[in-house]
């Protein structure tokens, strides 16, 4: 099974939608709140290379904004 | 061939689709996403039957309210071009292509751009344009606040409990926003109001290092980290060119919400209709349908 990470604020409309998709198909993920979590946004400037939220980490992929399409294939959903 | 397509998610379309559905009108609704600007408010006050709700609160509510019908819904698509066919109607997206005999744009609107050196190449690497998305990203950071208008004192104000400075950069002599909010922004110390200033640059390596500005008429070079872009919004107008726009690129609809070309239709913020409310625009949503449930049973 892959490892899923989602990066978001919890205002942001498409961190909320793709937690939520994420969600409806059963996939277990590990939330990172960056809002509060400094080491884990620099984490993921770092490893995405911007600033915008949300990011998702599948295994070694990051997948940057709600792109359904990227996060179907990579799952498998 | 469906009678109506509507194009958009956010409360017009949404709202449309709800009276459609009731209607039994065959209709498919095209979006790329549901709720819209609805979506990127913060806290909504003013909605009928809600004192207080978030604004993702509110579109969860919407999509409910949508989702007890059995509604052809494609989500996650974005029209690029409305067609004349023989019979009516091509909406074209980047994945397909749906026929009709009428359709309704609902298709909002999207953040005005500043159009100034760096902003596109710093997009997400510092320059933003939700406050409420994106604020908290900047913690104890030095920041910029571009307008002076409603949004841009809202951003203002958000970023107060989070960044470490906010210089509001205001291109007017005086702020433009409701007294009340420019009031908090005066009062706090960790604003700093700058009037008559235009951004000239936005400038950094991997990410934003700072602007550079002709503050009337000297120019500051200040260094930061963020740039929130609040100076309004365009109507997404362009995918249409066979309907009379106003000045503004809003589509002009008459009190039943046609547009002048027989068979389409527009409701909410895409049009010339005063009042940007999420309110108006569900209630022109309802009225659109209703136009149209009458225009495709009387339709020769």
């Amino acid at each position: 099974m892959s490892i899923v990470k989602v990066y978001s604020t919890p205002t942001c409309p498409y961190c909320i939608r793709l937690k939520e998709y994420l969600k409806q198909h059963n996939v277990v993920f590990e939330n990172i709140d960056v809002s509060f979590d400094q080491k884990g946004l620099q984490e993921m400037i770092d490893a995405s290379g911007q600033m915008g939220v949300p990011v998702v980490k599948i295994d070694s992929d990051i997948i940057i904004g709600f792109d359904q399409e990227r996060i179907d294939e990579k799952l498998g959903l | 061939m469906f009678d109506l397509v509507i194009i958009g998610g956010g409360p017009a379309g949404v709202t449309a689709a709800i009276y459609a559905a009731r209607k039994r009108i065959d209709f498919i609704m095209v979006t790329q996403d549901i709720g819209g600007q609805t979506a990127w408010s913060a806290d909504v006050e003013n909605y009928t039957g809600y004192q207080f709700i978030t604004g993702a609160e509110l579109v969860k509510k919407f999509e409910e309210h949508l989702k007890q019908f059995s509604v052809k819904l494609r989500e996650n698509e974005d029209v690029v071009r409305i067609k004349k066919t023989t019979l009516g109607f091509l909406t074209e997206t980047k994945k397909s292509t749906f026929e009709s005999y009428s359709v309704l744009i609902a298709s909002g609107r999207r953040p005005r751009l500043l159009n100034v050196p760096g902003e596109e190449a710093f997009k997400n690497r510092g320059v933003t344009y939700c406050a409420t998305c994106d604020g908290p990203v900047f913690a104890n950071k030095i920041v910029a606040v571009i307008g002076g208008g409603n949004s841009a004192l809202d951003a203002t104000l958000q970023l107060v409990n989070i960044a470490e400075k906010i210089y509001l950069v205001n291109v007017a002599p005086e702020l433009t926003a409701d007294a009340v909010m420019c009031q908090k922004a005066q009062s706090s110390q960790k604003v700093e109001i700058l009037n008559k200033a235009v951004v000239k640059e936005i400038y950094g390596k991997q990410f934003v290092e700072g602007i550079k500005l002709d503050v009337d008429g000297v120019f500051r070079d200040m260094s930061l980290k963020g740039v929130f872009i609040e100076i309004g919004s365009t109507p997404n107008s362009d995918i249409i060119d066979f309907v009379v726009k106003d000045a503004n690129g809003e589509i002009v609809v008459d009190q039943s919400n046609r547009t002048s070309a027989l068979g389409i239709f527009a409701a909410g913020d895409v049009t010339n209709i005063p009042e940007k409310q999420i309110v108006v625009a569900a209630g022109e949503g309802a009225k659109a349908v209703l136009g149209i449930f009458r225009y495709l049973t009387t339709r020769s």
